[in-house]
Parts: C-alpha cells; sequence; structure tokens
C-alpha cells in the first residue's frame, strides 16, 4: 500500500534511500556524529543540498541541539549517530524530549541484520533501551522500509502530543540496493491522536467557568507546543481570570500582563501558588500537576474543581481527578472556550479573587537581596540579562538554580523564546540546546544562561559552535558550586556541603577555557560592569560568547516549597512563611 | 482505603510486528503494575495479535494502564471483558504420581473434571485440563494428596459472549497524508 503512488523509482542504497527520506520529511539541518554503522549515510549525505549536517562533538550534545532547534522553532529536530555507544549517548537527550514532549527524530546506525544478537562490535539494543523514553522507535533490517518508516517518525514525532523517535537502521539496510518510494499516506491503525474536543465537555466547562468565584488559569507546556498562545491571550482577556504559566510554558502568556501571576510550584512566587492552592476552579491547559507544581497532591487546591484540558488523554486524572476532562489540543480547546464564553457571556464575577491575588502579588514580589560585601548577585545579573537581550532573544538554560532565577527574572513575552530541560532535569542541557536554537533562528540572539556545574558537562559543543559559525552567547552564573543541591544542604542537611563544591571560580579558567574554543571569553564579578559586559557580548555577533559572571555563592532560590510537603506551607524567604490562609474566611468554600 | 484489588481481563489488539511484546511488558513492569497472567496469539487476521491480560488493579488505576497502553503506537483496540458477560479458559498440565494401587483414584479425579490423560508412565500420569481459574484450582486439590511432580499453565484466554466481534474490521485504516509532501524529493540516481 505504502509502495503505490510513490515519487521515483530508480535502484538507490539504503542509505541514499534514507537521506532522501529525510529531504522529502522536510528536513533541513540534523545534529550528528557518524561511525561505523551509520557510516553508509554519512556519504550521500555529503551531497545533500537540502541538509546542512553539523558535527558535534559528543552525541548527547546532538540530541539537546536536536531539542533546542525543536523546541525554538516548533520543527522536528533531528540528530544522528551511530550504533552502540553513539546511540547510548542519545539516552538522555530521548528522555528529556520523552518527559517535555518536544518533537525529535534520531537517526542510528546498527549493526548489520545478520550481526543483531550476536554481541557484535559497537553493538546495542538501542531500541529496546529507549522504549520506555521514546514516543516510539523503529529497527529497520529492510531498505524497501526506510522511506515509510522515515515518513511515520516524523508523522509520529510531530503530531498529537509531540515526542521522540528513533529509527534504528541495520547497516546492511544502508548497503543494500533498493528502490526509493516516499508513500503518499501513513497507515497507522493504533495511532490516531484526537485534537477536537468534545463539545459537550465544552459547555460544561464554560458552565463551570461562569459560575466560578476564584478561576485560575493553569498553563502548561502544552500550550507552547499546540502554538496555542494567541488564543490564550483571548480566553485570558475575555474572561480576566489570573493566569500561571508553569515551568514548561514560560513565555505562552506575557510576563508584563497584569493578570500573569507567574510561575507555579516548589519556586513559583507566592501569588501564583496561592492562586491554584486557594482556587474553586483550576483550568489546566496543557499542563500535567506535576509534583513540582503540586507540592504534596493531597493537600494541593483542596477546594478546586479542575477542568484538564491535554492532547494526551493518560494526563487526565492521572495525579488529580478531572472533574470536566477535555481531550483536545490546547489550540482548539482554547478557541473553542474563548467562541462559547463570548457567546453564552463572560459574565463571571472573580472581582474579589483578582484584587486579593493582586494583593498577594504587591505584598510578595519577587525579589532579592543584593550582598553587603558588594559581591555580585546572580539573579540581578540574570535581571539585566533579560532587560538588555530583551524579549525577542531566546533564552536556553541548565538545571538548577540558575534555572529559577532565569524562569523567574528574564521576563517573558513570547512562547519558544525559553528553553529549558524541565521533566528530567537535565544538566548540561544550555549549550547544545542554545546551539540548535541559534541553527534553528539565525537572526535571533540566543543566550544560553547556565550554571558553572552545567557548563562543565556539555561546554565541549563551544568548538562546533565557533567552527560552524553558530554564535551563541553564553551566561556562566557562577557560583563555584553545585548551587542548588547546596541550597538543600543549606536547608536541609545543616549546612554540611558533600561534595558540591565545585571550586570553579579557579578551576578552570573559564575565559581562557572559551578562548581555547575559539570563543570570546569575559568576566565580571561586580554588579556595575554587569551592563557593560553584557552590551559587549551582545556587540559581537560573528563568535561565540561565554561570560563568566562570579556571582555570590550563597544565594538562593526563594520562594520555596520543601519537597514533599503542602503548597500551603511555601516559604517567601528563608523562616518567612506569607499570609495567604486567610481567604478561606472570605469566600463560600465549596464542599 | 484499603479496598480488596480487584482483577480486570482485558483483550488488547495489536499490530503484530516483532518487539510489540516487550512494549506492553515493559510498560506495565515500569508504571508499576501487576500482570497476573498474560497470553498472546494469533487472530482471524493476519495483522492483527491478539493479548488477554488480567491484571491486578483498582479501578481508577485501571484507568491508566488502559490508557498508558492506548499510548503505544501498535496497540490498536482494547476492551475489558468482564466475567459473566464472556468466557475465559486456562490450560493446565500437571504430572501427577500414580502407580498401580492409586492409579484409579486419580483417573477418577480426572474423570469428574472432565480432564484427559495425555501421557501415562509406570510412576505417573499427565492430565490435560482446559477450565477457568477455580476449576483449575480445584482439580489441583483433588490431584494434590496424589503428588504433584510437575505442572505448567498457561494464561487466561477470553472471548465476549454473543455474536459480536471485537475485531471486526479492526485495522479501518486512517490515511494521513505523509508529512512534507509538498517537497517533491529528487531520487539520487543509484552508484
Amino acid at each position: 500500500m505504502s509502495e503505490q503512488g510513490g515519487h521515483g523509482s530508480t535502484s538507490v542504497t539504503g542509505a541514499q534511500s534514507l537521506v532522501t527520506s529525510l529531504e522529502a520529511a522536510g528536513v533541513t539541518d540534523i545534529f550528528g556524529i557518524p561511525g561505523g554503522a551509520i557510516l553508509p549515510a554519512y556519504d550521500p549525505l555529503m551531497d545533500s543540498t537540502r541538509i546542512r549536517h553539523i558535527l558535534v562533538r559528543h552525541e548527547q550534545g546532538a540530541g539537546h541541539a536536536a531539542q533546542g532547534y525543536a523546541a525554538a522553532t516548533g520543527k522536528v529536530g533531528v540528530c544522528m549517530a551511530t550504533s552502540g555507544p553513539g546511540a547510548t549517548n542519545l539516552v538522555t537527550p530521548l528522555a528529556d524530549a520523552h518527559m517535555d514532549s518536544v518533537p525529535m527524530v534520531a537517526v542510528t546506525g546498527q549493526v548489520g541484520a545478520a550481526m543483531i544478537g550476536t554481541d557484535a562490535f559497537q553493538e546495542a539494543d538501542i531500541r529496546g533501551i529507549t522504549m520506555p523514553i521514546t514516543k516510539h522507535n523503529f529497527l529497520v533490517t529492510d531498505p524497501a522500509d526506510i522511506p515509510r518508516t522515515v515518513a511515520e517518525a516524523f508523522h509520529i514525532a510531530s503530531t498529537g502530543r509531540p515526542g521522540p523517535v528513533l529509527v534504528d537502521v541495520a547497516k546492511s539496510a544502508l548497503q543494500a540496493m533498493t528502490t526509493f518510494s516516499w508513500p503518499d499516506e501513513l497507515h497507522l491503525p493504533g495511532y490516531r491522536p484526537v485534537t477536537t474536543p468534545h463539545a459537550k465537555q465544552i459547555k460544561e466547562a464554560v458552565r463551570l467557568i461562569r459560575q466560578a468565584r476564584r478561576p485560575v488559569l493553569y498553563v502548561g507546556g502544552g500550550v507552547i507546543r499546540a502554538r496555542a498562545s494567541r488564543e490564550l491571550a483571548q480566553l485570558a482577556a475575555l474572561t480576566g481570570i489570573p493566569v500561571v504559566t508553569t515551568l514548561m510554558a514560560r513565555g505562552a502568556f506575557p510576563d508584563s500582563n497584569p493578570q500573569h501571576l507567574g510561575m507555579p510550584g516548589m519556586h513559583g512566587t507566592v501569588a501564583a501558588v496561592a492562586g491554584l492552592q486557594k482556587s474553586d476552579l483550576i483550568i489546566s491547559l496543557g499542563a500535567r500537576f506535576d509534583d513540582r507544581v503540586t507540592g504534596n497532591l493531597d493537600s494541593f487546591a483542596p477546594h478546586a474543581l479542575v477542568i484538564h484540558a491535554d492532547i494526551d488523554p493518560a494526563e487526565i486524572g492521572k495525579n488529580r481527578h478531572a472533574d470536566v476532562p477535555i481531550v483536545g489540543d490546547c489550540k482548539e480547546v482554547i478557541a473553542q472556550l474563548v467562541a462559547l464564553l463570548t457567546a453564552e457571556g463572560a459574565d463571571g464575577d472573580y472581582e474579589a479573587w483578582v484584587a486579593f491575588l493582586a494583593g498577594l502579588k504587591k505584598s510578595y514580589p519577587l525579589g532579592y537581596d543584593t550582598p553587603t560585601d558588594g559581591s555580585l548577585a546572580p539573579q540581578y545579573v540574570i535581571e539585566r540579562l533579560g532587560a538588555i537581550a530583551g524579549p525577542e532573544a531566546v533564552y536556553a538554560s541548565g538545571v538548577g538554580q540558575h534555572q529559577m532565577w532565569a524562569a523567574h527574572y528574564v521576563g517573558y513575552e513570547n512562547p519558544n523564546t525559553w528553553i529549558n530541560s524541565g521533566g528530567l532535569g537535565t544538566m548540561g542541557y544550555a549549550v547544545p540546546a542554545a546551539m540548535g536554537a541559534k541553527v534553528g533562528m539565525p537572526d535571533t540572539t540566543v543566550w544560553a544562561i547556565d550554571g558553572d556545574g552545567c557548563f562543565q558537562m556539555t561546554n565541549q559543543e563551544l568548538a562546533t559552535c565557533a567552527i560552524n559559525d553558530i554564535p551563541i552567547k553564553v551566561a556562566i552564573i557562577n557560583n563555584e558550586s553545585l548551587g542548588m543541591v547546596r541550597q538543600w544542604q543549606t536547608l536541609f542537611y545543616n549546612e554540611r556541603y558533600s561534595n558540591t563544591d565545585l571550586h570553579s571560580k579557579r578551576i578552570p579558567d573559564f575565559v581562557k577555557l572559551a578562548d581555547a574554543y575559539g570563543c570570546v571569553g569575559l568576566a565580571c564579578e561586580s554588579p556595575d560592569e554587569v551592563d557593560a559586559t553584557i552590551e559587549k557580548a551582545m556587540a559581537i555577533d560573528d563568535q561565540p560568547v561565554v561570560v563568566d559572571f562570579r556571582v555570590h555563592r550563597d544565594a538562593m532560590v526563594w520562594p520555596m516549597v520543601a519537597a514533599g510537603t503542602s503548597n500551603d506551607e511555601i516559604k517567601y524567604a528563608r523562616d518567612l512563611a506569607p499570609k495567604f490562609d486567610e481567604v478561606e474566611d472570605d469566600w463560600e468554600v465549596r464542599a | 482505603m484499603s479496598t480488596p484489588s480487584a482483577k480486570h481481563t482485558l483483550s488488547v489488539l495489536v499490530e503484530n510486528k516483532p518487539g510489540v511484546l516487550a512494549r506492553i511488558a515493559g510498560l506495565f513492569s515500569r508504571r508499576g503494575f501487576n500482570i497476573d497472567s498474560l497470553a498472546v496469539g494469533p487472530t482471524e487476521h493476519p495483522e492483527v495479535s491478539r493479548m488477554t491480560i488480567v491484571v491486578n488493579v483498582e479501578e481508577s488505576p485501571l484507568e491508566q494502564v488502559t490508557k498508558q497502553l492506548n499510548k503505544l503506537v501498535e496497540v490498536i483496540k482494547i476492551v475489558e471483558l468482564d466475567g459473566p458477560g464472556s468466557v475465559n479458559r486456562e490450560l493446565l498440565l500437571v504430572k501427577v504420581r500414580a502407580d498401580a494401587a492409586t492409579r484409579g483414584a486419580v483417573l477418577d479425579a480426572v474423570q469428574l473434571f472432565r480432564a484427559k490423560v495425555v501421557d501415562v508412565s509406570p510412576e505417573a500420569v499427565t492430565v490435560q485440563a482446559v477450565g477457568n481459574a477455580d476449576k483449575l484450582a480445584d482439580l489441583l486439590r483433588v490431584l494434590e494428596p496424589f503428588g504433584i511432580r510437575e505442572l505448567v499453565q498457561s494464561g487466561m484466554v477470553a472471548i465476549g459472549r454473543g455474536s459480536r466481534s471485537i475485531s471486526e474490521r479492526p485495522q479501518r485504516p486512517v490515511a494521513v497524508p505523509a508529512p512534507a509532501s509538498a517537497i517533491k524529493p529528487i531520487a539520487s540516481a543509484a552508484g
């Protein structure tokens, strides 16, 4: 069936068929490293005029670059690696993309079909290994299956809830002769994502929205993946309902909008945490009630009814019961909510609630202490970076304290401008992800905001950036330690700093390291140099830039809800609990 | 809450492709769902296999099980078969100690349960029995005193009562356009 009506029927190698298939799927950029089993594919790849292959320094870098590319552009990111260790080095990016619903296709070489299962040189059962961390995966041993498999991989990766798909191709299939035939249509009897919501559920949701007194729009990464920011803005403007954006959804709704309460969760703002916790109606849009958002589930938002809209039915009711489940694409769901609310009247009375939250936002704004010794506050660096580079730039981050500060202090106005590892929490994500984003958006300023710990995990990709004219900018928030772990040691382990001191103000010398990699290296350690240093970095656009911001090491991320505790236990700063409990008495609480 | 956990029988139609069993078994193990029994075999459609999975979970985890199964690209359809509305059977082969003195009593038990002797040796008989889990457990209870030397049991298979078929037109192929059909690929000439 797939062979019918295809284009072309010249005899080609499997490798040529693979490259032509990738071209047919619309691929323009691949991040990868060749090796024995994938080698046949690299030969025709050299002749491709449509595909630019970027030779990275480590397969993990290829995977995260494909993720960054996908997150910034919305297109499917592609990475390529050889069998065995090449493929296993993709495991972390695949798991990361799976958690964060990133559309991505990984192509790996596999040992020849006759060798599979013999413990051959560089053999690893990458299909078996990646089953739990991919949306789907394939092993191709028959070259005739290559075009259809590639077409299916791109379709599965980019539709429904996006995710990573791995295509493992045996070397023998790459070497054998076959005919190339791109399918006109795909037959996937078990894969039918529902994108259009059920009208009855929309109606029920609208009824609850009109009745609610304390509703909140709980916006997750699904809104970004569905490109539904415009629809969300309409819904928020129409109803006046306060908005929280999760770590994955930063940028889905402008931070400058007064309705925006900020990010909820373990390090969320007081207003955003209270906005969920004290709500009587949570309207969840493409979010998944992750433990980092809900804290202790049993005490999470005890009086709230839940409207849960998601394209993945398995997310609905997984952690929190949904009173109105809506399966559908966020763009369609929100558009239909807007349409019906417009028709029936968005006449909910939320005035007191909005005023209450505005009060919390005013009483407990995001803030930080400026070190008294004249040293640099990490939050200040990030705040200035956001102000100078502006909301049109793309920001990629690693994982830890700098990630939380980057989520809070940059100030996002646009979707797809904040790229981070949310679900898996992969240290080392920033540099390769920024590289991928810059390849996808060459005319956009791309900053990696990285920690000194994260940076040392993947900075080899600076060589890739320097050589391939990918001028990213890296801000190392250097507190010479594994800062978030250190913060937990401060708070929960009696300040016993077991193995968190990295000494990275001494070793390595990040400026020299940048120089060695063909990048411009800058350093900054006092508040009055910050603006000038950032501006200097902004002025360089023909080379990657690395700035070593040597910051105060004891800065902590606040607010904070300790792991496993209730969101009611949020601390605005150390030993400082905000007062928002009185809300219970002010409103009639629903049973 | 201490509601007793319940057994549910799921009939899962899957594409008959390599690795599907590993995918399903892996999903159960990593999500912490317990499989009581699993049986796989062909169906009336050569491209479709059918798995009968007995899971030991309560209602709300059961919903997660089916939703997670449904996310697997190769899973076509899932139907829960309840006790009264379906017929379910397991196959048991059991080697029972039986010498000249006890063979008669063993054969009586076999007959009582409409089981069958499929192999005889001077010290033992091998009994084949088909039935639901309760019937097989009863048979084993009766045979136990004679001495059970070895036993093997299949997973449960189940089918709904009545004339309807869960695999009617299971393929119902929804054709979707292949990605980037706008780009007409140029097939490179053979080297």
